[in-house]
């Protein structure tokens, strides 16, 4: 546990974002221990709280059933299922949360990673009478292929094992037997009682044995700015900003998104792909110039020279340059009915670049549940994940997915319908 | 910079993030504005997203004919305010070309037909993409709906084919007469819109204040005296110390007693309060599903 308390601020650190996803079986109590975050942390409201109410005794069920809050649309409440990922917001005196709440079944392996893309942390929800289950295994593999660096594994329904410890041990023991093949940085686990609240934003007095914190308290204190890749300076040009206007005369604008790096005033950069270097001459705002830009701020950078740039160029340090390829090996996890075709073109998003791609070859799929390779199978259909290869009409400038999410990352686009049917990891 | 509300730079850097991607992904774009606080912070957030160049896209009221006099005087101040451009669309005009029905009896709104007015302004100004303050803290319906949110030919949402939305990569393709509606608040929940207003200074219009007003209590609503409606013979207005917590048509958005005369006190209010703001639209009680018909129709 040492190497994630390490990692804990200090108290009276800003007010941050976290945002994180939940992955759990349907039974498994998933939206009750989001149910009851919002209600415990007072998020919920007395019309939303009688709403479910009224709901839960037209059921005929005795409890006010917290899960009803999750499940927003009217196919799912008549299914009584989760099909799509939905977003929920409560906050405390020290952050804002943002659950991506998606739904466990197999078939939903595209809304899982679709929910995690944005993540930082991921909960993963373990039934304590049934222990480690294929489900488990296959949260976690989806976990660590998006590259989500903490875990909380939540042993709910202690209290239908009698609390016991050793129930909570076995299952940790073997989650992490089976979790240290992967590339997971911290696990944290906590035995909760989703239903009544225990460990969940209150000690458990059920529980006295565990001397760890409660849920809320690890989501409040876990440290994930360091997740953002600091070191390689990477900034797409989305939009070039030119007023137009007499007294900004000769403004020309690099609107964007820092994608990795700390950009600063004065610092020598490179544009790609004219490979032309020149001075960053100010990070404006609105709110007025800055001196540095750090990953995730959206800013606008002047510079020195007046250099051909356009919306998709990037600009990065000439000493440390992303990779500049057209053809790209990629894991992709399909998320359309219509399956993959080899020698298909597909669009492709990447960054802010617009490009279009013809698939090469499937390499080999993997088994979601054990993660071993099948050779025998190259087709990549709903909710498959696979590794693949593309070739590009245009070079792209990427890093490798696990170095950089911003920018080892693209979405595949169906060219006849338009829809987002690829998410691709670069390798 | 906020310096104590951190998650504010975040949540701010994401909305002007997803409105430049409006302006590069899309040829003619239009933002909603209602005068209501979401709409009026993302006009605001869509002047700091292309500072020092004017605001690339207008703003477009959808007027019912149905609005608080404090309202149009805002409206009209903050458009140049921010240097923007503005077009109004009537929903009179819609009702007197027969394209829609004005609803009758005691609960008649506007409210649903400015969804036909909007869908026919999309079309004449051929629109490919509508931007929108809606938040997904607002409603459950909402809770799902996406940053860049597909509609058909037809103006329709399906909840069952909505393009998933990965990391920070937005699909904006689409065939001809599609179009998007896009939503860069929707990370946002009402007190983050209300701690932003605070921090950025931002004007809002004095209804979301403190003040006295004749109302009508209507199954435990209260609804604002206007010419517009229809009292029962059972009920009649009585002044009250009001304010507005959303401000729409003003047939169907109720006020709440409050005493709240300046922004601490309204934020003091909103993070005590036990009830949603929406809560306090009679648009959304016609039934449990209610939003999520409205959002297939065409609605905001």
């Amino acid at each position: 546990m040492s190497e994630f308390t390490d990692k804990i601020e200090s108290a009276g650190a800003t007010r941050g974002l976290l945002r994180f996803f939940t992955a759990g079986s349907v039974d498994d109590g998933k939206s009750t221990l989001i149910g009851r975050l919002l209600y415990d942390t007072k998020s919920i409201y007395e019309d939303q709280y009688e709403a479910i109410k009224h709901s839960s005794e037209q059921r005929g069920e005795e409890q006010v059933n917290l899960a009803l809050l999750t499940d927003g649309l009217r196919a799912e409440r008549e299914q009584g299922i989760t099909i799509d990922v939905a977003y929920r917001y409560f906050s405390t005196p020290r952050r804002k949360f943002i659950i991506a709440d998606t739904p466990g079944h197999i078939q939903y392996t595209r809304n899982m990673v679709t929910g995690s893309s944005t993540a930082n942390l991921a909960i993963i929800m373990v039934d304590a009478r049934n222990g480690i289950s294929e489900q488990t295994c296959r949260h976690t593999l989806i976990t660590s292929l998006i590259g989500i660096r903490h875990i909380i594994v939540c042993v709910n329904k202690m209290d239908l094992v009698g609390y016991k410890e050793e129930v909570f041990e076995r299952i940790r023991a073997e989650y992490e037997k089976f979790s240290s093949k992967l590339e997971v940085v911290d696990v944290q686990f906590i035995p909760i009682v989703a239903l009544n609240g225990d460990n969940v934003v209150d000690k458990s007095k059920n529980m006295p044995w565990y001397g760890g914190s409660t849920l809320l308290y690890l989501l409040e204190n876990i440290h994930v700015a360091s997740d953002e890749n600091l070191i390689d300076c990477r900034f797409p040009v989305q939009y070039i900003i030119r007023p137009q206007l007499t007294e900004y005369h000769d403004y020309r604008g690099y609107a964007g998104k820092v994608a990795g790096g700390i950009l600063k005033k004065g610092d020598t950069i490179m544009a790609l792909p004219s490979g032309f270097t020149t001075k960053i001459k100010a990070i404006d705002t609105f709110d007025g110039p800055i001196e540095e830009a750090t990953p995730g701020m959206s800013v606008t950078v002047l510079l020195e020279d007046d250099i051909d740039i356009s919306r998709g160029d990037m600009l990065v340090r000439a000493n440390n340059q992303p990779k500049v390829e057209q053809d790209i090996d990629l894991m992709v996890c399909w998320l359309n009915e219509k399956k993959l075709i080899v020698g298909n073109k597909y669009a492709i998003k990447h960054t802010t670049q617009d490009a279009r791609c013809v698939v090469k070859e499937v390499h080999y799929k993997i088994n979601i549940n054990t993660l071993h390779r099948i050779e025998d199978d190259k087709e990549i259909k709903l909710n498959d994940v696979g590794r693949i290869s593309i070739r590009t009409t245009k070079p792209l400038f990427f890093d490798n997915y696990r170095k950089n999410r911003r920018t080892g990352s693209l979405i595949l686009i169906d060219e006849t319908t338009n829809e987002t049917v690829g998410a691709g990891m670069i390798l | 910079m906020h310096s104590n509300t951190h998650h504010l730079d975040e949540l701010e850097s994401e909305a002007i993030y997803i409105l430049r991607e409006v302006a590069a992904q899309f040829e003619k774009t239009a933002l909603l504005f209602s005068g209501g606080k979401d709409s009026i912070v993302a006009s605001y957030l869509a002047r700091k997203a292309f500072w020092p160049a004017k605001i690339p896209f207008a703003l477009m009221h959808i007027d019912t004919g149905h609005n608080f006099e404090e309202t149009l005087v805002y409206r009209d101040e903050w458009v140049k305010k921010i240097d923007a451009r503005l077009i109004v669309k009537y929903v009179q005009d819609s009702i007197d070309k027969g394209r829609v029905k004005e609803e009758t009896g005691y609960n008649a709104s506007r409210n649903l037909l400015q969804t036909v007015t909007l869908l026919d302004a999309i079309e004449e100004l051929k629109l490919d993409a509508c931007i929108g303050g809606a938040r997904r803290d607002e409603e459950k319906a909402r809770a799902k709906e996406r940053f860049f949110s597909h509609r058909d030919e037809f103006g329709q949402w399906n909840p069952k084919n909505q393009r998933p939305e990965l990391w920070d990569l937005f699909n904006g393709k689409k065939n001809i007469g599609e179009h998007f509606r896009v939503f860069p608040l929707s990370n946002w929940t009402e007190l983050d819109v209300w701690q932003y207003i605070k921090e950025e200074n931002i004007p809002i219009p004095s209804i979301y204040y403190t003040h006295q007003r004749e109302c009508v209590n209507r199954d435990g609503q209260l609804l604002a005296k206007s010419p517009y409606l229809k009292l029962k013979d059972t009920e009649k207005y009585e002044k009250y110390t009001v304010r507005f917590r959303t401000i729409g048509d003003m047939t169907c958005t109720g006020a709440v007693l409050s005493e709240a005369s300046n922004i601490d006190e309204v934020i003091e209010e909103v993070a005590a309060s036990r009830v949603t703001e929406r809560g306090t639209r009679a648009d959304d009680k016609r039934s449990e599903a209610a939003m999520e018909d409205r959002k297939k129709a065409g609605y905001f």
